[in-house]
């Protein structure tokens, strides 16, 4: 018990974010599983119905249940950014590891794209993508996706930049391990936690990506809902029925507080 | 009728109790103003012949007139003209010019003008018509200087309406150039426009019918739908027009919110060149499954006027109500798409342009109920750029939920589109009995007879189910309970000059 309280004093975010990110997964899962409500069934009767025994957030505009569409929103919003940086974490540690290992002219090449694709602000870059793939859950996720490798790819590559001539990799040169066994079985799990803390902050730049393209009407599209899409019908309703907006708003607000005290300790424990 | 039409009907009462009684000898009010909001710059062109936006023709209203104009009934009263009649052949209009009436530069309008004016507008001077009907006049002639005959190709019973638009406005020959300085005869004359921020107008007080009451109307470009309410409640507008029930619901006390209709019909329009929008059964089935209603409640509180076929109340003697065609009935949704041969439902997309919040609203509830006939419908936003090419030029889509509106107060104007041939038919309807009535109407010229067919027409749309048909959206006007004397048209129409300061 002695060595927690000193851990927690040592390092408070990485407690806080971690606590934060756990009652905000299990509220949403518990909303998504156990919730009675459909979160798209409608009801002219429950129209903004108050908080009650019922409806324990009251109800939206179409009379649908507050609670289980923010947790199935919530779900939405996290199953996006789990996937998007899923997907781009691993393109990124691939394109990170080759150049940062071999680099050379391709390093050079790879690495100008990179830069340049950096450039953009990337709800920009998903805003192209989406108009020229439209819009729906999945392709915000490929188009964020591909938005987000440029960042991860960068990250990587300074690490393998950094391991590549360390003592541990020469010497499993001399024993005669290959390219790929002595990237992938040997540098990357010694790049992992600056990875990893990379990884929790790019998740909440995906979750508020998501969250910002749903808000313009080019994510999520309805009835599904998703944090952002939620926000922004809630907007029409700001001065009648505040807490709409305010519930949906704390809750991203939550999400991405958790996370970032997460990232935030990672960091500092690695 | 239903409380909404009354509400316009007595906002024409009190019009025109207050023009008979009131405002001091018909005195307007002195170096008065009112801001008015509206969503969108007046970019397409400010020449009347060449405007083609809505919302900049509804504005444009004020400032032009042209030989006749329609009134808040829908009838059509002399405007520029003072009395027309036609040949028994019906193939000559001859419209005889009013006195007195002045430009806004101060001379007066000549038969030249309305010559020029007319052969402009149906581009016989180059340049393209937006009339499509002015393609059958054949010529302008001035036959003394207070006479214009207008000769047809072929007979037009729904000529005068097209006369009446504000695409055929009459305006001065001498000006080279009307879309930057308008020069009309309507009862306000344009002062200035400053781009994406406001478009100025004042009293014109030559005018040659009742004036205006206010003198200075500015119109202030609130392209954000959110800011709408905080600009009204700040007090930076007095009046906006064609708000939702959910931005009404959110206004201060100091306004007054009137209700009237959008003059459209909102229904889910189905491509019926897809399948299975192609078998009849399933259109009916659709048409059951969904309930009025329920969107009515859940998206506008109740308000609206569900209708039945493609034609709205505002047509009165054309308009039948149909609404009760499919009562809502899941049972026999599902026994017709049984015998449709989809017995566990299907899938489709419905389409909806994302700038339109209440179609994205009513989409949502639509699909929602569609659910329960296990027929699974899949929501697809696309810009309004898109929904132009895509569905309504393209004709690429299944099904899509949009408002339909008359370009002119013709039934033809909503009924033309269902004939198989119509360059316009989205829908891709295609009916023998309906292209056979349709005919008809090219026989006879008795008003009578054609009232008929148009009612024919109806029925014949609502008894194939051609589309999905909900209601004819309710309009809330915010207007400032410093005026009074707002007025309703059946037309996509502002009327500034009925207008007025109230009284204290």
């Amino acid at each position: 018990m002695k060595g927690l309280k000193y851990k927690i004093r040592n390092n408070p975010e990485l407690y806080a974010g971690a606590l934060i990110s756990a009652i905000m997964l299990l509220i949403i899962i518990s909303g998504t599983i156990f919730s009675p409500y459909d979160p798209n069934a409608m009801s002219a009767s429950d129209k903004f119905a108050a908080p009650s025994m019922a409806h324990p957030l009251g109800c939206d505009n179409f009379g649908r249940d507050l609670f289980a569409r923010l947790s199935i929103g919530g779900a939405t919003t996290l199953l996006v950014a789990t996937l998007t940086i899923l997907m781009s974490l691993t393109l990124g540690i691939i394109i990170g590891a080759f150049t940062g290992y071999y680099g050379g002219v391709v390093d050079e090449i790879l690495m100008r794209f990179n830069d340049a694709v950096l450039a953009f602000p990337s709800i920009l870059l998903a805003l192209v993508f989406i108009s020229q793939f439209g819009s729906g859950t999945w392709k915000v996720i490929i188009s964020l996706g591909i938005v987000f490798v440029p960042s991860f790819a960068r990250i990587v590559r300074g690490e393998f930049l950094r391991c590549r001539n360390l003592d541990y990799v020469r010497s499993a040169r001399l024993m005669g391990a290959g390219d790929i066994r002595i990237m992938f079985v040997h540098i990357l799990p010694n790049t992992l936690p600056v990875v990893l803390s990379s990884a929790v902050i790019g998740f909440n730049n995906a979750v508020l990506a998501e969250a910002s393209m749903s808000f313009l009407g080019i994510g999520v599209q309805p009835p599904a809902s998703s944090l952002g899409r939620m926000l922004s019908d809630a907007q029409a309703f700001l001065f009648s029925e505040p807490s709409y907006a305010i519930y949906t708003g704390s809750m991203i607000a939550l999400l991405i507080l958790g996370f970032s005290l997460l990232g935030d300790g990672l960091k500092k424990n690695a | 009728m239903s409380r909404k039409r009354l509400t316009a009907v007595l906002c024409a009462a009190m019009t025109a109790a207050a023009a008979l009684t009131g405002c001091s000898g018909g005195k307007p009010d002195a170096s008065s103003k009112i801001v008015v909001g509206i969503p969108q710059d007046l970019e397409d062109s400010l020449d009347p012949h060449e405007a083609v936006a809505a919302g900049t023709k509804e504005i444009l209203f004020n400032i032009y007139e042209g030989l006749l104009k329609p009134d808040e009934t829908g009838e059509l009263i002399p405007a520029v003209a003072k009395e027309y009649s036609v040949s028994d052949d019906g193939l000559t209009y001859s419209f005889i010019l009013r006195d007195a009436v002045k430009f806004h530069n101060g001379n007066p309008v000549t038969a030249e003008d309305v010559k020029y004016s007319i052969e402009k507008s149906a581009g016989m001077t180059g340049g393209q018509s937006l009339i499509s009907a002015f393609s059958n006049i054949k010529e302008v002639n001035i036959r003394d200087d207070r006479t214009v005959d207008i000769i047809l190709n072929e007979p037009d019973i729904d000529f005068p309406a097209y006369i009446a638009t504000v695409n055929a406005a009459v305006i001065p020959k001498d000006n080279d150039n009307p879309s930057a300085s308008p020069v009309g005869t309507g009862p306000y004359m344009y002062v200035s426009r400053s781009p994406q921020e406001n478009i100025v107008l004042r009293r014109f007080d030559e005018y040659w019918g009742d004036p205006a009451y206010i003198e200075n109307v500015t119109l202030k470009i609130i392209p954000s739908a959110d800011s709408i309410v905080m600009n009204l409640n700040g007090g930076s507008v007095d009046m906006f027009a064609r708000l939702t029930s959910t931005q009404t619901q959110q206004l201060s006390e100091d306004f007054n919110v009137l209700e009237g209709e959008m003059n459209l019909v909102q229904a889910v329009y189905l491509n019926h060149a897809v399948e299975p929008f192609d078998n009849v059964d399933v259109c009916r089935a659709l048409s059951y499954a969904v309930d009025v209603d329920n969107i009515l409640e859940l998206t506008s509180d109740g308000k609206g006027f569900p209708v039945g076929s493609s034609m709205f109340p505002a047509f009165r003697k054309y308009y039948v109500d149909l609404s009760d065609s499919y009562p809502t009935d899941p049972d026999k949704a599902r026994e017709l798409l049984a015998q449709a041969g989809y017995p566990d439902g299907f899938s489709f997309s419905i389409t909806v342009p994302s700038n339109y919040q209440p179609h994205i609203e009513a989409a949502q509830v639509v699909a929602e109920q569609l659910k329960k006939v296990g027929v699974n419908a899949e929501i697809k936003l696309v810009e309004w750029n898109t929904w132009l090419s895509d569905v309504y030029s393209g004709r690429d889509y299944e099904a899509t939920l949009i408002g339909v509106d008359a370009s002119s107060l013709t039934a033809t104007a909503m009924l033309d589109r269902f004939r198989s041939d119509a360059s316009n038919n989205f829908t891709n309807y295609s009916n023998k009995d309906y292209d056979e009535l349709y005919s008809k109407l090219y026989l006879t010229s008795s008003e009578e007879e054609r009232t008929e067919i148009y009612m024919e027409l109806q029925k014949n749309l609502a008894d194939n189910a051609a589309n999905i048909y909900i209601q004819d959206m309710a309009e809330f006007v915010a207007l400032s309970d410093k005026y009074e004397g707002y007025v309703f048209y059946p037309l996509y129409v502002q009327d500034f000059a009925k207008i007025r300061l109230k009284d204290n």
